[in-house]
């Protein structure tokens, strides 16, 4: 009898809902049967509502069973799941769920089908035709095609990714380096984390490529240190790219050079602002840099630097392989492309949906989302982390597109979306967005240091009754002096969401509002 | 004060003088002695800014801008919950007051019985199973407080 493969995720997402011990009752139920089993941990297909998910490869591709407990797992041997038969879990074949068939997958087209940390694998599915290809190209070429595609920086500030690149490689220094934000700190937001467990060696390809076009010899990723799994992965597939000599001194017999290292952060939301992480990767307190110098002339250690978030790196094997045209293709206006957006929060059917730009907040909230959670009506959405403005429903049908949502006062940024139901407190989310920005200031612009905790205190005033209407004022005084005069996003930004909560859910902001909450 | 033992300022040398010649090493210096004692204690700080060419003043500023990075020893095990907004949508409020009752400490302290350290975290990556905790680099989601209860009593044993 053959082996039979079955696919139980590693991602974190999945293992914080119990995938491990799901994977040790089905490999301990099979030894005892005698059954032959091959087990293979890939990274989640991104519907977190289902994990952990299960998968058996069967005569008809790969079925699926979820969310699955290890006290479900008696019951799929008694129900032969083995060979993809019925269980109240059972979901059929996994590429037909309407979830995941409706989205239009190019960075995360191997997530949660591959084993992360096998090259082959990765080359098996289409892995390594990016790099390939660029070999062949020029550097301009490349650069061009990165253009072309009209990729935008996909961290949040969606600044032209081809215009770094032409930048860098335009500079005739030495030494050049290609650093990967990895610092992904925005709540609501966990694609970065996705891609680096399910799928490290698209993230280490793109960065590859990235070297060849520049002439930049050294990568770094800067991890956040709250990623523990995404270390190992991203550690374990560099190590295997090594192996392969997909990386090190002759990158597939190029004769040229590509080596990459991962350095952890310290828990400092501020280090994903691309001068404080070059701070950091230099081994400093991650404070803002003025700019100019940009750091694609004066970057790490001085040198010409691309700093790039993983899913722009991530997008770049695709673009490279199938042209910048075919990726062009998807999206609206000055957004091309795909955006792997994130579902949170308060959500029913929360997890990652890859689709390009255009599709509307609402389509995403109630046709993949299903709702809230709680069952109750869905207030409030905070896109773009904690950066981002509020959007009440009646915004809702704004599309996902970086003009669209900056013409009502919001932003995309990384593309992460939190739902709040009819329980929230609005005046409380604008005290903790003015919290926070004092917790994760780095200190270096009084506007940003001082200003949150004034912040802070004026609306705690305000949420007491304590001359409401004066210091109300005295709120967006505030909110204005941060956005003019603060060196980085941090400061600001911060007034965000403080400025469309008090727009959109002025009611909260009333004492009474809170007396009545208070009970 | 009490001063930490010969072995451990042993072991702070020995880290440092492996990892000096790494381009800007001193947080992955910082990182490699946390994970050896625990947390950066202060006498790690004259040691690891002479190895370096830096200032205590400058070592001192780094292990004190981040987060991560503790200056106290940590209790058996840390427990770090999420106070972020999609963590909050689902009752991560709730989840810290009870969690904070039920350890009897605040954020930043360590139970009496040094088995627990609770600190606070702005995002684990896994707001689609809010709320989420970590616990030793282990990753939880959908934390009621009966499953806090329940991580709480596992880790005790």
């Amino acid at each position: 009898m053959t082996a039979v493969t079955v696919y139980v995720p590693c991602d974190a997402a999945a293992l914080s809902v119990g995938a491990e011990e799901v994977a040790t009752a089905i490999s301990a139920e099979c030894a005892a049967r005698g059954i032959e089993l091959k087990l293979i941990r890939n990274g989640s297909r991104g519907a977190c509502w289902l994990e952990p998910l299960v998968e058996v490869a069967t005569a008809k591709g790969r079925v699926a069973y979820g969310p699955v407990t290890a006290a479900d797992v008696p019951s799929l041997f008694a129900a032969d799941f083995l060979n993809g038969k019925a269980h109240q879990l059972f979901l059929g074949r996994t590429d037909e769920i309407p979830w995941f068939a409706s989205q239009q997958r190019l960075t995360f087209a191997r997530v949660g089908i591959v084993d992360p940390g096998s090259v082959a694998d990765y080359v098996a599915n289409g892995g390594y035709q990016g790099l390939r290809r660029a070999l062949s190209m020029t550097p301009q070429a490349i650069v061009q095609a990165v253009l072309d595609s009209g990729l935008r920086g996909r961290g949040g500030a969606a600044f032209p990714t081809g215009i770094k690149w032409k930048t860098v490689l335009e500079q005739m220094v030495e030494q050049k380096y290609v650093t990967c934000n990895a610092d992904e700190g925005d709540s609501g937001t966990f694609s970065d984390r996705m891609l680096m467990e399910g799928d490290p060696l698209c993230l280490i390809e793109g960065m590859t490529i990235a070297g060849i076009a520049v002439g930049a010899t050294q990568g770094y990723i800067y991890l956040r240190a709250e990623y523990p799994h995404a270390y190992r992965a991203l550690n374990n597939a560099i190590a295997a790219a090594y192996q392969a000599r997909y990386l090190g001194s002759d990158v597939l017999g190029s004769g040229k050079r590509f080596d990459l290292e991962v350095r952890l952060g310290a828990g400092a939301y501020i280090c994903g602002e691309e001068t404080s992480m070059l701070q950091s990767l230099e081994g400093k307190r991650g404070e803002v840099r003025v700019r100019p110098p940009l750091p694609a002339i004066n970057g790490l250690f001085m040198k010409p630097t691309i700093v790039n978030n993983v899913i722009t790196f991530g997008s770049v094997p695709t673009i490279i392989q199938h042209g910048a045209e075919a990726y062009k293709n998807f999206g609206m206006g000055r957004s091309r492309g795909t955006l792997p957006l994130q579902l949170a929060g308060n959500i029913k059917r929360g997890g990652l949906i890859e689709r390009a730009f255009g599709i509307s907040l609402r389509e995403l909230l109630y046709d993949y989302g299903g709702g809230s959670a709680s069952g109750r009506p869905i207030r409030a959405v905070q896109v773009g982390g904690p950066l981002g403005a509020f959007i009440p429903a009646s915004q809702f049908d704004v599309l996902i597109d970086y003009e669209a949502l900056t013409a009502i006062g919001a932003l995309l940024g990384h593309g992460g979306i939190v739902v709040f139901d009819d329980t929230v407190d609005m005046a409380e989310m604008a005290r903790y967005a003015m919290e926070f920005c004092a917790v994760e200031s780095c200190g270096k612009c009084t506007p940003c240091r001082i200003g949150s905790t004034r912040g802070v205190e004026v609306i705690e005033k305000i949420m007491k009754g304590i001359d409401s209407e004066r210091n109300l004022a005295l709120l967006e005084n505030l909110c204005d002096t941060m956005i003019v005069g603060s060196l980085c996003g941090l400061g600001g930004m911060t007034p965000f969401p403080v400025q469309s909560a008090i727009k959109h859910f002025r009611e909260d902001f009333r004492a009474k509002a809170h007396l009545l909450r208070a009970g | 004060m009490k001063s930490i033992p010969t072995e451990e300022l042993e072991t702070v040398r020995r880290i440092v003088a492996d990892m000096k010649d790494r381009p800007g090493p001193c947080i992955e210096v910082l990182h490699a002695v946390q994970a050896a004692l625990g947390y950066v204690p202060a006498e790690a700080v004259p040691v690891v800014a002479e190895a370096l060419n830096l200032s205590r003043a400058e070592v001192h500023g780094v292990v004190t801008f981040y987060h991560f990075f503790r200056e106290t020893p940590p209790g058996k095990h840390t427990v770090h919950i999420c106070r972020a907004e999609a963590c909050q949508s689902m009752g991560a409020n709730a989840l810290v007051a009870h969690a904070r009752k039920r350890l009897g400490v605040d954020f930043h302290e360590t139970t009496r019985d040094g088995v627990f350290s609770l600190e606070p975290v702005f995002c684990l990556g896994n707001c689609a199973l809010s709320p989420a905790a970590m616990i030793d680099g282990q990753l939880y989601g959908r934390v009621t407080p009966e499953r806090f209860d329940q991580l709480v009593a596992e880790n005790k044993k």
